[in-house]
């Protein structure tokens, strides 16, 4: 036991400390304040406190715990709400009320809730870490499978079926001289990445609902995004959208260091959406991390590595995983407060010399792996951090350093922003390298995904080349097929890239429809330059009551897109004949 | 009591933490511990010997030789010396005479009704010649935090009766919403507007406003507390003012007395409270002043690097909690320097808020007031505040049309800067024409005229009818229907429907 020696915010030094280990969690003051010892020096440990130090004397009573900063696994975890050191904020209401007061204690998993275990081993079978000795029903999106912890290997002499709270014993395993009991519940030190068999290379689409991403910069189960956007862009937006709708068997959504009224808007609607599939409340498959600007700076690394710590256990069941973190600059800048507190020499932007390597530790646990232990299984982690980059700009080292890392790169832009073009992903700043591991997923629904996409990134790139053209001479001295590429450029922004979070319609789009939408904006194309080919003038293909029905397009459900799409082309084709173009429109009294 | 509310004094107070000798616990006078300057005293830092049972950020008294007592901040504390911040600066301290006395406080502010209508200084003392403050109790002025989970989402729309922010960025109660301006803009008479328009609306008795002047100038806090007495508003107002020639550490406190205020009257009274904080850039100042007083490494400009995190310890202040009726809605105002929004002290600011309101130097040159640039400004919860039975069903669609209208305008108008409005063709021009129309018709408007939300939804629509129809491509057709004037000439509008 040790005793303050100084105090200067979350940076605490105690005496007569000898004997800890570094990164041991220890109870500091007469409050047990959680902190973690971060460097040792003789007799002395520095600490992070990760709670608020306000009114610690020198001289209160620092208690070492002999544990290492963990996190708690087992069923409950879903659905649940936890700060950054994995206290349950729910529990803490019932507590303290509606603010947060430290050294409360609120455990993450329940411990007075039963749970119906179901095993699936028998007596005298053999089992060892990572095994799945039996099941929980969390909640009606997510089983629980219950896993043999690490480091323990044995035959098992009991196991029970029926209902457990996580702290009683569900198996007894006799290992080699001695017996060991098992509860559904174990812990892991969240720094450390859990092990896995071997790594596969990431593949099969991440469907987010979003056309930018799924269609344009796709993301594959085990990527790793980033999403940098100055502030108002819509990144946390972004990120939601992603938590809501992406296919995965459950999400994990760290708000750190961010707003809190947002959170509690996100707290909100996911007990009210439903997940489109089972129609069950999204809460059912989300665990939330919520530590807000305005709580203790140290715990927001801790709720990250809390975070992405469930995303491997859940991951190592089978199941594929995504991690949101919004925001990592945040993070960053815990590091550099505490960095400084430190009298740390700074890197640059005075951020740790280490900030690289920390960031790429965090990034390198997404993946998609076949997981230890019987039955076979492949499960993936894949993570979206965002990153708040100061004044926007990109070249500062919390977003060098995670591109450096990432495979996609959701580029989000203010101009664009400004003008309301939600999401506001620029589409010539962003980039995916998982084009090539979703190719074979693509050619399912659509084929010829590869074409299409790149046909659409052409047109996008010489529209830019031509706007610096207009700048200079005027959008009506362009020659006509100029000005309809120009067109179909934003026919392809507005009516395609251009997603409303906001209407019931459009907000999720399946691959099915994104592939169609496209389709029917380059069957446009084609069809108009023939046509001006046939010497029709510019003007009459505009007018043309087709690009609206294309730009309405998007407000027609998913369900009904693939019955409306002949339709709609047939449109297309009929107006834009060359003996049609000028006629009465054929589509509106179809209507 | 009569009272005159602009006639306050400023600077020289002594200090008394909280309240008066009298008001305090007699208790906690029994735990005074002494200890001496011993090594340093410059800028607003002395280091003084170990004092033993001083609490980190506890606030303490350093008596000077001639008997004067200034108020300090313990800030670092350790077995070997206790570093304290001076409030008011160190001068006439000796290293021989002084002394620190500590008494186990940190700095609270008394709490009772009676502090409506009331004015305070930086240090929460009385400034208005007004009786002294019986308070029902005392509260830490850095608040605690929200737990996130029992926050209430906001979602009751606040009408201010400006147009451009009613219809394209809208506030709501608890929401946190700066205004970005820039030296000489009219920002103060924006923020008075809205509080005269915002506090008036149904005469709700639950409404309050508590104002904190951040080292602002004498012309500028009497202008509002003026401004608040004109409309009958100072009955149900709280001002902390700090003026530009108050010590600078105190400008660290104002900020979160009046927030301290605020949250005793939302959490405990259940009223709706409007906060303006002005002018937060001197805040940062008074930060970064400090922050480099502390040889602390810095960060961008000179700024230190937890300064995103203490912002947000303010303005996260800001809110609903399930369990309280009443709201904090925060509006603080910051000048940005140089007009450059990605300067730290905006760029930060606009990370933490939800939303920012973008004061425009070239509209204020055109004459438009108020002069905001819509492009610039964002209102984060406006999803959650418009619609059906909160604005009108037509709220969203009106405000993405307007949005992309004018924004294709201005696209428009920067090209024919170049080339000439001769080499747009005719639909360019329309849109040309539109640009101006947004501007002075429906951004632009009196001070002293306040507009309904669907006033203001209509001058949207008139502002389409002169637009292609076609064009209309973000509405939903039945609104078109029902609201486009064209249409609506023809068959009155129906009531609303599902």
């Amino acid at each position: 036991m040790g005793k303050i020696w100084r105090v200067s915010g979350p940076l605490i030094i105690a005496d007569g400390m000898r004997g800890t280990q570094v990164y041991e969690v220890v109870e500091i003051g007469d409050e047990g304040l959680v902190g973690e010892v971060i460097g040792l020096e003789g007799e002395r440990a520095v600490i992070q406190a990760h709670e608020e130090t306000l009114g610690l004397r020198a001289g209160e009573e620092v208690r070492a715990t002999g544990r290492i900063l963990s996190a708690e696994l087992g069923p409950g975890l879903m659905g649940s709400i936890y700060d950054g050191l994995q206290k349950s904020l729910l529990a803490m209401i019932d507590s303290s009320g509606a603010f947060i007061r430290r050294g409360i204690q609120a455990p993450a998993l329940p411990r007075d809730r039963r749970w119906a275990f179901t095993p699936s081993v028998k007596i005298g079978d053999t089992v060892e870490f990572g095994d799945i000795i039996g099941t929980v029903p969390e909640t009606p999106l997510v089983e629980h499978r219950i896993m043999v912890p690490y480091g323990v290997k044995g035959r098992v002499t009991e196991i029970h079926e029926g209902e457990f709270t996580v702290e009683e014993t569900i198996a007894v395993l006799q290992c080699k001289a001695d017996k060991r009991e098992l509860s559904l519940m174990q812990d892991w030190p969240v720094r450390k990445p859990r092990p896995y068999r071997s790594r596969r290379t990431p593949s099969g689409l991440l469907t987010t609902g979003m056309r930018i991403l799924d269609y344009m910069f796709p993301l594959a189960l085990g990527g790793k995004a980033a999403v940098p956007g100055g502030f108002g862009t819509g990144k946390t937006v972004t990120q939601q959208q992603l938590v809501r709708w992406a296919e995965t068997d459950l999400n994990i959504y760290i708000g750190c260091g961010e707003r809190g009224n947002e959170m509690a808007d996100v707290l909100h609607s996911f007990r009210q959406l439903k997940e489109p599939r089972s129609g069950r409340p999204l809460q059912e498959k989300e665990i939330f991390i919520a530590n807000t600007s305005n709580m203790p700076v140290v715990a927001r690394e801790a709720g990250i590595f809390v975070g992405v710590t469930m995303a491997e256990y859940y991951r190592d069941m089978g199941y594929d995983v995504l991690l949101v973190a919004d925001s990592t600059s945040r993070w960053a800048e815990a590091m550099r407060e505490m960095g400084g507190r430190l009298e740390e020499m700074p890197g640059e932007e005075g951020f740790p010399s280490y900030l690289g390597s920390r960031l790429s530790g965090f990034y390198e646990r997404a993946g998609r792996v076949d997981c230890l232990g019987a039955p076979d299984r492949v499960g993936s982690v894949t993570i979206a951090g965002a990153v708040s980059p100061p004044g926007a700009d990109f070249s500062e080292p919390v977003t060098q350093h995670t591109l450096r890392i990432v495979g996609a790169l959701f580029s989000l832009d203010t101009a664009l922003a400004n003008k309301r073009h939600f999401p506001a992903i620029n589409w010539l700043s962003s980039h995916s390298q998982y084009v090539t591991a979703v190719r074979d997923w693509w050619n399912r629904f659509d084929p010829g995904w590869e074409t299409t996409r790149a046909e659409a990134q052409r047109i996008l790139q010489k529209e830019s080349e031509l706007e610096e053209i207009v700048r200079l001479v005027g959008p009506e001295s362009l020659p006509d097929d100029d000005k309809l590429l120009l067109l179909v450029a934003r026919m392809i922004r507005e009516d395609f890239l251009q997603q409303s979070a906001f209407s019931e319609a459009d907000t999720f789009c399946t691959p099915k429809k994104a592939g169609l939408m496209l389709k029917a904006i380059l069957r446009f194309h084609e069809k108009a330059r023939s046509l001006l080919d046939a010497a029709v003038p510019y003007e009459t293909i505009r007018s043309s009551p087709v690009v609206a029905r294309i730009a309405r397009m998007k407000e027609i459900r998913n369900e009904t897109f693939e019955e409306k799409y002949p339709s709609l082309r047939e449109a297309i084709d009929s107006v834009l004949q060359p003996d049609a173009a000028g006629a009465p429109d054929p589509s509106r009294a179809e209507e | 009591m009569k009272r005159s509310a602009t006639a306050f004094r400023t600077g020289g107070a002594e200090y008394r933490p909280g309240a008066t000798e009298t008001d305090r616990p007699a208790h906690e006078a029994l735990f005074v511990r002494e200890g001496r300057v011993i090594q340093k005293a410059g800028g607003a830092l002395l280091i003084a010997e170990a004092i033993p049972g001083t609490q980190y950020n506890e606030i303490v008294e350093v008596h000077l030789h001639n008997g004067q007592i200034k108020a300090g901040q313990a800030i670092d504390i350790s077995d070997e010396c206790t570093v304290v911040q001076v409030f008011g600066g160190v001068s006439e301290v000796d290293l021989k005479n002084a002394r620190i006395r500590c008494k186990g406080e940190t700095l609270r502010l008394p709490v009772t009704m009676d502090l409506l209508g009331r004015v305070f200084n930086g240090m929460g003392q009385p400034i208005d010649n007004g009786p002294v403050i019986v308070p029902e109790g005392y509260l830490d002025i850095n608040g605690e935090a929200i737990n996130p989970a029992a926050r209430n989402p906001p979602a009751e729309f606040i009408e201010t009766g400006l147009s451009a922010i009613d219809g394209l960025n809208v506030l709501v109660r608890g929401q946190k919403l700066p205004l970005f301006s820039g030296a000489g803009l009219p920002h103060n008479r924006i923020a008075a507007q809205i509080i005269r328009q915002a506090a008036v609306k149904g005469g709700d008795e639950d409404f309050a406003i508590v104002f904190g002047g951040v080292g602002i100038s004498y012309d500028d806090a009497s202008f509002f507390i003026e401004n608040l007495r004109q409309t009958g508003a100072l009955e149900r107002s709280i001002a902390f003012i700090n003026t530009a020639s108050d010590p600078a550490i105190e400008r660290i406190s104002t900020p979160r007395l009046a927030l301290t205020a605020a949250e005793y009257l939302a959490w405990q009274r259940d009223m709706h409270v409007l906060v303006v904080l002005t002018d937060m850039t001197n805040y940062c100042e008074a930060l970064r002043e400090l922050s480099s007083m502390r040889e602390e490494i810095p960060s961008r400009r000179g700024y230190p690097g937890y300064m995103y995190t203490d912002l947000a310890t303010l303005y996260e202040r800001a809110g609903r909690v399930s369990g309280s009726e009443g709201s904090v809605t925060i509006m603080p105002i910051l000048t940005m320097p140089d007009d450059d929004i990605t300067h730290p002290i905006p760029d930060l600011t606009g990370y933490i808020t939800e939303g920012q309101i973008v004061l425009s130097r070239s509209l204020e040159r055109g004459g438009i007031y108020p002069p905001i640039d819509v492009f610039l400004s964002l209102s984060r919860m406006m999803k959650e505040g418009i619609g059906e039975h909160k604005t009108r069903e037509d709220h969203n669609n009106v405000f993405m049309q307007l949005y992309a209208a004018y924004a294709e305008a201005a696209y428009l108008r920067e090209i024919s800067t170049i080339v000439g409005a001769d080499a747009l063709g005719s639909r360019d021009r329309i849109y040309l024409d539109h640009a101006d129309r947004m501007e002075v018709r429906f951004i632009g408007q009196q001070e002293t005229e306040r507009r309904s939300v669907e006033q203001t939804l209509n001058l949207g629509w008139e502002l389409f009818a002169d637009l292609p129809e076609e064009d209309l491509k973000l509405i939903r057709e039945e609104f078109i229907a029902t609201y486009h004037p064209k249409h609506a000439a023809r068959e009155p509008a129906p009531e609303t429907e599902g």
